[in-house]
């Protein structure tokens, strides 16, 4: 870690929004970019006229009420096992959580890769394994390989359940809907290794809003940070990338094909922000029997939100969590009321834990 | 495992091949089964061929209800601890090594000499004998190093359950150190914070190997007994104020309790860390804080900020402490917190991990 280079950038960051003169609102969509903001210490030394929205970027944040209890429906099933990464489990739904469930007698097993549940599957085919499939194309191209590989293997006992979304279209809704003004976007870095740093120009262009790839070290967020202000006072709005040692424009086109051969792009369900058209990422029909919905006939319910959780609006940046009347009260990461309070990735999670 | 076959038994006739139904007693030869806690002779056979041989000594070799222990003079402690975990051997260790260790460091950190243990195992029907052997041998490799005898213990057989294995409860008493008295009531803003090696070890070493996100790495756990070591450290410095092996919730767990016990701050300098890069990197791919993740052969040592020097360079002579470093010092806080300061000069707050650290999605 170079010092002395930091220390410049942020004394450069903090002479540019002193000649702005008015409060800069970024938003960083992803959040493993949160997390990091905090944790390495990057927020603290901020101006204040300077501040970091977060964005829906939190995989188990965005996903929908209504898949959490469908999942914990399955959970309970005879001879299913669910699996799952590890941030889902304790995600409140109707009759409890997934970690909930379990400690009552339902099989849902943590995993750390999509791999681990294929394994098991192809270990144990007396027993039917469903694979959350959530997260970003950050996740899914794991997915869709794994579903390529249940197929090859003739699996009749693995099945995904899809809530696969896409970066983009929400980032494009934020500002189609205006209801939150927003100077530029932090844009992640996992995400574009895969969908490539071209793939925000239709922010730049439709929107006219100054887009910037970075990485997650305290350096490359600061160099993001600072290139965003400068485009700002200088009245630009371009796309730029200050994490290109590991994206390129078109991103990774091994992935990309992965998931074009596995999925097609369809409308998706995002908590507190509805049913997004092409948003989402479901089963072609060349796999739909690896279709957990379709195999156990199961529907995917109205969402909703806890009662008084503001989780619908921190995902949207229109409210930052010590605005909920729950945040730190009844809501903690001991006993969350809203995901973002349960993921590792969740804002609520990284104020509480970092900020209080 | 059912089969025949014509085996011949220490007081049973030979039995024709076909009457004799020896898959019992041929699970008995390779793996742990419910007779073998009976008490009958089974239970003995275990005892005499499998513990006795690895772990005798001669307070245990006769046997007796309980163990004589020898008078005390400063004060005695005691304490108890209940292991679990998966799987049961793992690199760097296993469920026996930290059993001892675990209870080794817990009389060392109170600042007293390790006297005896004792050593009670529940064992899991169809645990293969094999596996119960390594385990014992690494208990007592484990005791040896430590210099502590296992003076008394017990054996239970369970039926099959979850597929633990084996569970494991360590109690162990030592005797307090002349003129040694830690406490966290001892602790003065001012006081440095020294931690002895390098942080999170056992923690993501277990995780790599934990079955659903197992991943190959170099990774070790740390478990060792600090009793050596510590000795060392008072020996060293008669200005240690407080120590504590930051088993689960590692040292942000620790520090958590100094400053809610003391009313005071901590604050902590993220490039002092004794953090790895490969402990570094596996953390950022799990998505978990180093701060907050196990240790079994750390020791936190609080000590007045004149003697951190003196104690560091102690500590550094010691094999188990060559990578100890002082990672920061002891503020007046309001609100009491533990604050670290980042390489780039921000700062955060630390706080004990809420439960079960569970990793990350992307």
């Amino acid at each position: 870690m170079n010092r002395e280079a930091v220390d410049q950038l942020v004394a450069g960051i903090s002479e540019t929004a002193a000649l702005l003169k008015r409060s800069i609102k970024i938003m960083e969509v992803c959040g493993t970019h949160t997390v990091s903001l905090f944790r390495s210490g990057v927020k603290s030394l901020l101006p204040q006229n300077v501040e970091m929205l977060s964005g829906p970027g939190c995989p188990v944040c965005v996903t929908s009420q209504g898949y959490i209890d469908a999942a914990c429906d399955l959970a309970v099933r005879e001879g299913v096992v669910v699996c799952t990464y590890g941030d889902m489990v304790r995600v409140p739904g109707k009759g409890g959580s997934l970690e909930s469930r379990r400690a009552r007698g339902a099989n849902v097993q943590v995993v750390y890769s999509v791999r681990d549940a294929l394994k098991m599957a192809s270990d144990n085919p007396k027993r039917k394994y469903v694979f959350l499939a959530i997260g970003f194309e950050t996740t899914a191209p794991a997915t869709a390989a794994a579903v390529m590989e249940a197929d090859r293997l003739g699996l009749k006992n693995f099945f995904v359940m899809t809530a696969h979304k896409l970066v983009v279209p929400a980032m494009e809704l934020l500002l189609a809907a205006g209801e939150v003004p927003i100077d530029g976007f932090l844009c992640p870095g996992h995400v574009s290794v895969v969908i490539g740093a071209d793939a925000y120009l239709p922010v730049v262009e439709r929107y006219h809003k100054p887009c910037v790839v970075a990485g997650f070290e305290p350096r490359t967020m600061l160099e993001g940070i600072a290139c965003l202000l400068h485009q700002i006072a200088a009245g630009e709005c371009k796309l730029e990338n200050v994490y290109s040692v590991a994206v390129e424009g078109q991103g990774n086109t091994i992935a990309r094909r992965l998931l074009q051969e596995v999925f097609v792009t369809a409308p998706a369900r995002w908590r507190a922000m509805g049913e997004l058209p092409a948003s989402g990422q479901v089963l072609a029909d060349k796999y739909a029997r690896f279709d957990a919905l379709n195999h156990f006939g199961l529907s995917i319910e109205a969402d909703y939100d806890p009662p008084g959780c503001l989780c619908g609006d921190v995902i949207q940046g229109k409210s930052h969590p010590d605005q909920c009347h729950h945040f730190g009260r009844r809501c903690t990461p001991m006993r969350p009321i809203g995901p973002c309070m349960v993921s590792s990735e969740g804002t609520c999670a990284a104020w509480y834990k970092y900020n209080r | 495992m059912s089969e025949t076959s014509k085996v011949s038994v220490k007081g049973l006739p030979d039995m024709a091949e076909e009457s004799y139904d020896t898959g019992f007693l041929e699970d008995a030869e390779k793996c742990v089964v419910l007779a073998h806690g009976g008490g009958g002779q089974l239970t003995h056979d275990l005892i005499d061929r499998h513990i006795l041989p690895r772990l005798g000594n001669k307070q245990l070799n006769p046997l007796d209800d309980s163990a004589v222990l020898p008078p005390s003079i400063n004060g005695m402690v005691f304490t108890t601890d209940a292991f679990v975990v998966q799987p049961l051997e793992f690199p760097g260790g296993d469920i026996g090594r930290l059993a001892v260790c675990g209870t080794v460091n817990d009389l060392a950190v109170m600042g007293a000499t390790p006297k005896a243990l004792s050593l009670a195992v529940v064992v899991e029907e169809g645990l293969e004998l094999a596996c119960f052997d390594r385990i014992l041998d690494s208990i007592a490799h484990t005791a040896d190093e430590a210099g502590v005898p296992i003076v008394t213990g017990d054996t239970k057989v369970v039926e099959r359950r979850g597929g633990d294995g084996m569970l494991i409860t360590t109690a162990g008493v030592g005797e307090l150190k002349a003129g040694v008295n830690l406490s966290l009531s001892s602790i003065r803003a001012g006081d440095k914070v020294i931690v002895t090696g390098i942080l999170a070890e056992h923690g993501l070493t277990i995780m790599s190997v934990r079955s659903g996100i197992e991943f190959d790495s170099n990774l070790r756990s740390d478990c060792a007994p600090l009793n050596n070591l510590v000795d060392s450290m008072l020996e060293a410095s008669k200005g240690i104020r407080f120590m504590r092996d930051p088993t689960r919730c590692g040292l942000a767990g620790v520090l958590a309790d100094i400053a809610e016990e003391t009313g005071l701050g901590v604050r902590l300098h993220e490039s002092a860390l004794p953090i790895s890069p490969l402990v570094r990197h596996t953390s950022e791919l799990l998505g978990l804080d180093p701060l907050t993740v196990a240790n079994e052969g750390k020791c936190v040592v609080v000590v007045a900020a004149d003697q951190a020097d003196a104690l560091l360079n102690a500590c550094k002579n010691h094999p188990l402490g060559k990578n100890a470093a002082i990672v920061g010092e002891v503020i007046e806080a309001e609100p009491p917190l533990v604050e670290l300061q980042t390489v780039i000069g921000g700062a955060r707050i630390v706080q004990r991990p809420y439960g079960e650290e569970l990793p990350r999605i992307c």
